[in-house]
């Protein structure tokens, strides 16, 4: 029994990680219908922004939970930068050609990216500075609950929450789903449709830049292509809750990262990474929309 | 980015001997998950070749290192290993740390005829390919009868888990002859967990493992994914100490696993804190050239096999590689920095290891334990 509630414990940090990465798949898919391959490596630049600006800024001198904030502050911004000018100019310029140039346009980014940062970081990995170190260990009976692992939960909900805020309070949220539901009817209502496709890749690629730093934290352990199996695990998860569905990628992630620890913990631990394509085979066999991929409405 | 050659006087591909040198390979994961292993022993092999060099070189000519990098992977060490051979027509190649690739080299040096000594492959399958391949460090079955006679032993340990990554021959192969000793010693293996290397997530695998209650944790991994393991195992509250063996030995263990490293132990060549002159000898030179660090015992061996290459070279008939092979095939009692060399009549190293504990970020020397 301790033994399952701490599966469950450390599945549920890893499946909010991956729901971080799997909304912008879903967002930029339900708005441009294109699966950004190049996502994961924008993860991995959140992860080196992340380093370079805690070193810059001597944050590991003073470990906080405001060091962290800063670092993912100012890697959000970076990564929503790096965003905005992937779309604006490798798919923008690609708008009105066949939907496949798209996609071979997005594994190009991604390789870019991944080989470019090997020649910018190097191709060994590095270690991710701690800027945040909560002491100790809080037990529940035998259960450890590590409160560096509570805290990136407690981080990546607020982000899901802010996220959900954005999409369904705002002016700017309506405009994204008027964009999702119809591209061209949304431009004859006088919503500026580049502008909101910008901005849709900028607030998923701020989330992916945040799950860079705050697995930096946990596995502090980054390198150049650390962004490619998360990347395709996200994807694997967004396809899951249904892809372009915001609540489904949150969903998806979470069961991808319970069933691959519980996997790995009770059956075969070398299993872990054919477990989310097997996944994505079945899914796409039964049930090809997703969990929640039915209402049209819902998407972003 | 495939082949990036370095090498202390510039490695451009058309690179050949001329008539007063010797060129001598060397392959390894300068980039990679396992750079500071390739990165060390290079820099191990340059300081021997240095000295050998400013001392009249090998027969009255100078040595020179053609270094390739393998990037970690054993496809592109293999291609490394053709190039060298084929294209520079090197004397001999040093290399490679990891078993895996080493494995991968090892047919294409026996096809060319060209001696391959390989400074820290343990596994014992990498000399077994045939007589043109050496090593100058101890095996795996040695290494796992180590540790698992520690655990016995010195921990008094009953009950053992393992954790292998089963993506590497070395770390496969040293947990089969640990459990192998440990079972012959009265000991169980509670639980037997895998791993890939490059995951970053173990605590499912640690989770199974503390619920087994183990007296000792062994994993023969490589030091990047160790110090991961050890940082989730104190995040675990997992009280049983990890042992490994000399795959755990880089300056990033500490670097990446800070303060979780402590209160583990692991097998290796040697220890940098000994005693003996030629070993501080060593350390004071190596720390001299490449500005502090305390060299690991990649540096050393790869020190070792450059200077037992060159030794052998002097006594070698001839440069060709049937008259090198019989001279290296020929090293007795030589004195090096990892202790005294003898080959055996299967290439291998005869020789002590010893074990290591981590305490304070750094390395405390235990024991020696002898062949």
């Amino acid at each position: 029994m301790i033994q399952f509630v701490q599966h469950l414990i450390n599945g549920l940090s890893l499946g909010s990680i991956y729901a971080l990465i799997a909304l912008g798949y879903t967002m930029v898919f339900g708005i441009l219908q294109l699966i950004n391959f190049a996502h994961g490596e924008v993860y991995m630049l959140g992860a080196f922004i992340g380093m370079y600006s805690a070193r810059a800024l001597h944050l590991t001198d003073r470990p906080s939970i405001g060091a962290l904030v800063v670092a993912m502050a100012i890697s959000m911004a970076g990564t929503a930068l790096a965003g905005f000018t992937i779309e604006r100019l490798a798919y923008r310029p690609l708008r009105k050609s066949p939907r496949i140039n798209v996609l071979i346009t997005a594994v190009g980014v991604s390789l870019f990216l991944q080989f470019s940062g090997q020649l910018l970081f190097g191709a060994d990995p590095k270690v991710f500075p701690e800027i945040y170190h909560p002491g100790g260990q809080w037990h529940i009976g035998q259960i450890m609950l590590n409160p560096l692992q509570l805290t990136v939960f407690i981080i990546s909900i607020l982000l899901m929450l802010a996220l959900q805020t954005i999409v369904y309070r705002t002016r700017l949220g309506r405009a994204m789903r008027a964009v999702s539901f119809n591209h061209d009817l949304a431009s004859l209502m006088g919503i500026p449709t580049d502008r909101v496709i910008s901005f849709t890749f900028m607030l998923g690629s701020a989330l992916a830049g945040a799950a860079g730093v705050l697995v930096g934290l946990i596995y502090p352990k980054i390198d150049p292509l650390m962004g490619t199996l998360p990347g395709l695990k996200a994807f694997v998860a967004a396809v899951l809750g249904g892809i372009g569905n915001v609540t489904g990628a949150v969903v998806g992630s979470l069961i991808l990262g319970l069933s691959e620890e519980f996997l790995v913990g009770y059956w075969a631990p070398t299993f872990r990474d054919a477990l989310a394509f097997a996944l994505l085979i079945l899914i796409l066999l039964f049930k090809p929309t997703g969990l929640f991929g039915t209402g049209r409405q819902d998407k972003v | 980015m495939a082949l990036s050659a370095s090498s202390c006087s510039g490695g451009k591909s058309g690179v050949a001997a001329n008539s007063n040198e010797i060129l001598v390979g060397h392959v390894g994961s300068l980039t990679g998950n396992e750079a500071t292993f390739g990165i060390s022993t290079e820099n191990g092999v340059k300081l021997a070749f240095e000295e050998i060099n400013a001392s009249g070189g090998v027969k009255g000519k100078k040595l020179r290192l053609l270094s390739l990098d393998d990037q970690g992977k054993p496809e592109e060490a293999a291609t490394a290993m053709t190039k060298l051979v084929a294209q520079n027509h090197v004397a001999a190649v040093l290399g490679e740390v990891a078993s895996s690739r080493s494995i991968a080299m090892a047919p294409i040096a026996q096809r060319y005829q060209v001696p391959m000594i390989s400074p820290t492959s343990t596994n014992p399958r990498v000399t077994q390919t045939g007589d043109y391949i050496f090593r100058v460090c101890f095996i795996d079955p040695f290494q796992g009868r180590v540790m698992a006679k520690f655990a016995l032993d010195t921990l008094k340990a009953k009950k053992v888990a393992i954790l292998r990554d089963v993506k590497n021959d070395y770390s496969v192969g040293l947990a089969n002859f640990f459990t192998e000793t440990f079972k012959a010693g009265g000991g169980t293996i509670v639980l037997d967990e895998s791993y890939s290397a490059g995951d970053s997530d173990f605590k499912s695998q640690l989770t199974s493992i503390r619920a087994q209650n183990p007296d000792a944790i062994f994993a023969p991994g490589y030091y990047g994914d160790i110090a991961l393991i050890m940082k989730q195992r104190v995040e675990l509250g997992i009280k049983a100490p990890l042992l490994g063996g000399d795959g755990w030995d880089s300056p990033k263990l500490a670097e990446i696993a800070g303060s979780a490293m402590d209160g583990n132990y692991f097998s290796n060549h040697y220890s940098p804190d000994s005693t003996d002159p030629a070993v501080a000898k060593f350390v004071a030179d190596y720390k001299k050239t490449y500005g502090g660090a305390a060299p690991d015992s990649m540096a050393a061996l790869g020190y070792d096999a450059a200077k037992i290459l060159a030794d052998a070279m002097n006594r070698a008939k001839s440069l060709s590689g049937s008259d090198l092979r019989d001279a290296i095939a020929a090293t007795k009692d030589y004195p090096a920095v990892t202790g005294k060399i003898t080959l055996d009549k299967d290439r291998n190293a005869i020789k002590s290891a010893v074990v290591l504990e981590t305490a304070d970020s750094k390395y405390k020397y235990l024991t020696t334990v002898a062949p």
